[in-house]
């Protein structure tokens, strides 16, 4: 292979890379933020009393977590609009998409980590006469948040690279960037080892800062 | 058959849809063999390689987890024919999610190896077992049965991914049901006929991991 590399390219268009990061990197945060919410509900309904909410929690888990996120996507950018729920624009029925998708897999997270918290923990808060919102306030919630922690992790870094799938409906995203330029100028190799280190980069940094939110979180004592 | 129902308009594109139905599970089974093979072959030099080796080894399997399997297939689509392998997109596509999911899986592999308690590799030691004796009697079964959830699920994954192939225009299930949407407008009725389809392979590969973790319980210690 005698290619040669030319990255003028690349800093010609660096600004539309970072801003390009920067979306994917936003919605991958907010995604995970609203699927949060949306596990946590999820979690509680399975570990509900009610049959009715245990099995609807089940069946949603289930069917997104099994259907392509691709699929996903096109369907609340193309179904949606049918019913009359008219996004204002193409980042917003992704970030939609990406928090549907989110809570499923939240959702079990915090459903093991319902089932780890020591017993002792709510017995010793209702011994001290808290009420149930209260014991879920300052002793369940805090202790799961530590313990769901490194899957929290994880699950940002697996978000923000799902980002990439925006490209497909034209959202200007990293993937979408590194396609653009890579159509405008058949700078192949720049453009893509670009789009492919910024990700890696990236990753590697979300990592490790929340490295150290673990650290600082991680142990119950 | 009433023309203009949904069935009606399934019966028309049948042959679309079940070549892509063909494409999907073709590319998802090459995939699923070339990863697990080579993710297997990775998994364990990862553990008792030679070391650099080892860190070579590293070196992909961090990279590979840290991009989106979208950049990698759009990388080999558009990158594959600067290194004179001229392909079609359905192998651009096939060989990208081949990388990505054999680093995923030499992941899984390793962890499963690590996770194997000593006494078992010690007990292979004392009656007298070659290394390699005791890789092929004692550490890949008793490594494989463990691996097998993650491994279906990587399973799942790899068929869920699949559908990125329809971004480089390989007519798959997903772009299939794209197509009969482009001469009927039945939005909602095709999106969810294909959630249906990608659950039912999902739910099979599923029950197919369960009935394998029956058969092989013995491994379990």
């Amino acid at each position: 292979m005698n290619y040669n590399f030319n990255w003028s390219v690349i800093w010609r268009n660096w600004d539309a890379f970072l801003n390009a990061l920067l979306l994917g990197l936003g919605m991958a945060i907010l995604s995970l933020l609203i699927g949060c919410v949306l596990g946590l509900l999820l979690a509680y309904a399975r570990t509900s009393t009610s049959k009715w909410l245990q099995w609807s929690s089940w069946a949603y888990v289930e069917v997104i977590r099994n259907t392509p996120l691709l699929l996903l996507v096109f369907m609340c950018y193309f179904v949606l609009p049918e019913f009359g729920i008219r996004f204002l624009d193409k980042v917003e029925s992704f970030i939609l998409t990406l928090s549907l998708y989110a809570g499923a897999y939240m959702a079990e997270v915090f459903r093991a980590g319902l089932s780890s918290i020591p017993k002792q923990y709510v017995e010793a808060a209702k011994s001290i006469g808290m009420r149930p919102w209260q014991r879920q306030r300052w002793v369940v919630l805090p202790v799961m948040f530590r313990i769901t922690l490194p899957a929290l992790s994880n699950n940002l870094i697996s978000l923000f690279k799902d980002t990439s799938l925006a490209a497909a409906i034209a959202v200007p995203e990293l993937t979408f960037t590194a396609r653009q330029v890579n159509a405008n100028t058949f700078r192949v190799m720049e453009s893509w080892l670009t789009a492919s280190l910024l990700y890696l980069v990236t990753c590697y940094a979300i990592a490790l800062a929340l490295r150290a939110v673990e650290r600082r979180y991680a142990s119950i004592r | 058959m009433e023309r203009g129902t949904f069935l009606y308009e399934v019966w028309v594109a049948r042959w679309s849809l079940l070549s892509g139905f063909g494409i999907t599970v073709s590319s998802a089974v090459l995939t699923i063999i070339i990863a697990s093979l080579l993710g297997m072959i990775f998994g364990i030099a990862l553990t008792y390689g030679w070391r650099p080796l080892r860190w070579l080894i590293r070196l992909y399997v961090d990279m590979l987890r840290g991009i989106p399997v979208l950049v990698l297939i759009l990388f080999a689509y558009y990158g594959l024919s600067l290194f004179k392998i001229n392909v079609p997109p359905f192998w651009a596509g096939v060989i990208a999610l081949g990388a990505f999911s054999t680093a995923h899986i030499a992941e899984t592999i390793r962890g499963g190896i690590q996770s194997l308690p000593h006494g078992q590799t010690e007990a292979a030691k004392s009656i007298g077992l070659q290394f390699h004796q005791t890789l092929a009697y004692v550490i890949i079964p008793l490594a494989t049965r463990r691996v097998l959830p993650p491994w279906m699920n990587t399973c799942a994954e790899i068929v869920k991914n699949t559908t990125l192939l329809s971004i480089i225009g390989v007519v798959e299930f997903l772009l299939s049901n794209q197509q009969a949407i482009a001469r009927n407008y039945m939005v909602l009725q095709f999106y969810l006929f294909a959630t249906g389809v990608y659950l039912l392979i999902n739910f099979t590969i599923s029950q197919f991991g369960a009935m394998l973790e029956r058969r092989f319980a013995h491994l379990r210690y």
